[in-house]
């Protein structure tokens, strides 16, 4: 089996498309959307990266292009290495992403959640649907333009609606979440307090 | 290129069972929060008869969050929130946590933090375990198994207790160390407790190990092949009970690891009995580290001396100095100093491999945390392996994964 060090090489000389991507740790490369099947495949059958650990995205901020990328996390349970694999969603309204399906059965779940809290979408999954939010739920929580305390939204079932007349109302938060703010700001806005003042005990949350 | 996954037995079964009888199919729900569900899960069942032939797990009652949350708070004062992750081992998700952190940070903590984390996340790995083993018992109908393990789990949580000063949520490891170090006689205590531990825990396995009833609900039931558990990206003692020695600490030792002597538990078959006797051995290897630890416990500071921006200064130091008043002020403020990058941490925990992905623009705020749970991806083979399977065989199929919804959920 290569060694991991070897991997580097390996994929520089069969994609030359594929760069090194900056990490604190181990190897990591990005590389064209419209490879990255052939580059998992590569390293799955020829370099012993055997384990899909987790596929997940990023949200570069709501004005970034391109605004997503997706991560594919490799280990190889015969010489332990560790490779990240990134592309870039092509899209910044709508990104997508080939599924891996195909090669990892354990990429259904990784990708539905993905989809879930990011919004990407997998070409060809089998069966994406929300998997921690609610069928029907309208918005994916983890992109940066979603606030911390949430959106008011409606019961899911509609038929529950209509015989309750209910609506699903945030928890009351006092104010919060409390949260610090970092980066180039004077001290006393970046001290933990309150994110979205707007609301609390005595004036009721705008709608 | 696509590989096809099957389970031929069960798929046979399945198949033959709707030949026979040419019932009609009902719909089940289990959960969510039926009692052998382990926390809130609903399973989505097709019944045909008692065979099961579609089984939809649907998650996600937790509603918590965590990423976000992360994404939104300093390091430091994310670690509470990694307590409610694994809520049955805290402190090994604490330490994997810390070290992610660190490793973004380019950070070495001394030999005695390293021991001193060792320590912890073996006993978070015997407590849940135990806790496992005893709700495992119930499930499969074995009740003295729960009292027994639960007196054991006690005694840790009194250990605990002592060292954080708190029973379950610890959060006892920050950015360069720990929140304090052990306290006075706690070493020799957690010794006595791993001496008094072996016998008893012999005495638990006893109780299952050549039950006849235990033998009957786990032999041959739910069975996982090696090349399925690898698909499906399980880790921990659901990978090995199918025969894969993967283990982090061996493998890609983290914390001083490579210094301790242990086996690693593997199975051979991949049922629910092979998973049950990897978690048994894992608890007395766990009590061999233990005990190595305390052995060769190092000396010297427990948090990074050389760490300014990133470990609070000691308390003496921010009433005499104006500087360190005015680090530590920054740092509560501000958060640790961080560095841009990314950086991918991977931890054995008791319920497998708990992985922290974490993209840094610089600063005391993560951009993006992922946390890759390992009871999500050890959940995810569950329709695979309960269909075909008997409803009643479910509840061993679950209570064998050893799953926590915390941490599958988020």
């Amino acid at each position: 089996m290569t060694a991991p060090a070897d991997v580097t090489q390996a994929i520089a000389t069969k994609f030359p498309n594929a760069t090194a991507r900056l990490s604190s740790d181990h190897p990591a490369f990005n590389v064209p959307m419209s490879e990255v099947l052939l580059v998992l495949k590569s390293l799955r059958d020829e370099q012993g990266y055997d384990f899909l650990m987790d596929i997940t995205g990023i949200d570069w901020g709501v004005d970034a292009t391109p605004r997503f990328t997706t991560v594919w996390h490799l280990h190889s349970s015969s010489h332990h290495g560790y490779v990240r694999i990134a592309a870039n969603c092509e899209s910044d309204t709508a990104p997508s992403a080939p599924t891996a399906c195909g090669l990892w059965a354990g990429a259904n779940w990784h990708e539905r959640e993905t989809w879930d809290l990011l919004g990407i979408t997998f070409t060809g999954h089998p069966d994406l649907r929300r998997i921690l939010m609610w069928d029907g739920y309208p918005y994916h929580p983890l992109r940066k333009d979603f606030p911390l305390a949430g959106i008011e939204t409606e019961l899911p079932d509609e038929e529950v609606a209509e015989e309750t007349k209910a609506k699903v109302i945030a928890a009351p938060m006092v104010g919060g979440p409390f949260v610090a703010s970092a980066g180039e700001m004077n001290l006393t806005e970046a001290e933990p307090r309150a994110k979205d003042e707007s609301w609390n005990e005595r004036s009721e949350k705008p709608e | 290129m696509a590989t096809q996954f099957t389970f031929p037995d069960n798929a046979a079964k399945a198949a033959a069972a709707e030949q026979e009888f040419q019932t009609e199919k009902m719909s089940l729900s289990m959960g969510p929060s039926h009692p052998s569900t382990h926390g809130v899960l609903r399973l989505q069942m097709e019944l045909d008869g008692e065979v099961l032939t579609k089984c939809d797990p649907v998650l996600g009652y937790l509603h918590r969050g965590d990423e976000k949350i992360a994404e939104n708070m300093t390091y430091n004062q994310f670690v509470p929130y990694t307590d409610r992750l694994d809520y049955l081992a805290p402190l090994a998700n604490n330490v994997a946590y810390a070290i992610a952190v660190e490793r973004l940070a380019n950070l070495e903590v001394p030999p005695r933090c390293q021991a001193i984390r060792v320590i912890v996340s073996e006993l978070a790995r015997i407590s849940s375990h135990l806790m496992g083993l005893g709700a495992y018992g119930i499930d499969v109908g074995a009740w003295t198994v729960f009292l027994y393990s639960f007196t054991e789990r006690e005694k840790l949580y009194r250990l605990f207790e002592e060292l954080t000063g708190a029973r379950f949520t610890t959060s006892y490891t920050r950015i360069g160390g720990l929140t304090r170090d052990v306290p006075e006689g706690w070493t020799q205590k957690v010794d006595a407790f791993c001496d008094q531990f072996l016998p008893i825990l012999e005495e638990i396995l006893a109780l299952l190990t050549r039950n006849k009833i235990f033998l009957d609900r786990t032999v041959d039931v739910g069975v996982i092949s090696k090349e399925d558990a690898i698909a499906y990206g399980l880790t921990g003692p659901n990978l090995r009970g199918s025969g894969v020695a993967l283990d982090l600490r061996k493998d890609r030792p983290y914390s001083g690891y490579e210094n301790y002597e242990f086996d690693v538990a593997v199975g051979t078959k991949g049922d629910c009995y092979d998973r049950y006797l990897v978690r048994g051995e894992e608890m007395r290897q766990s009590v061999r580290i233990v005990k190595q630890a305390i052995k060769n416990f190092p000396g010297g500071a427990w948090y990074a001396t050389d760490a300014v921006r990133i470990v609070q200064p000691r308390k003496d130091k921010i009433l005499t100095s104006m500087e360190e008043l005015i680090n530590n002020f920054m740092l509560v403020t501000e958060g640790p100093l961080i560095p841009s990058g990314e950086v991918y941490f991977e931890a054995e925990n008791p319920k497998g491999i708990l992985g922290f992905y974490i993209v840094s623009k610089g600063g005391g705020v993560p951009w993006r945390m992922k946390i890759r749970s390992p009871s999500f991806c050890n959940l995810s083979i569950l329709p695979k392996l309960c269909t075909g399977s008997m409803v009643s065989d479910v509840v061993s199929i679950l209570g064998s994964l050893d799953f926590v919804m915390g941490e599958c959920d988020r």
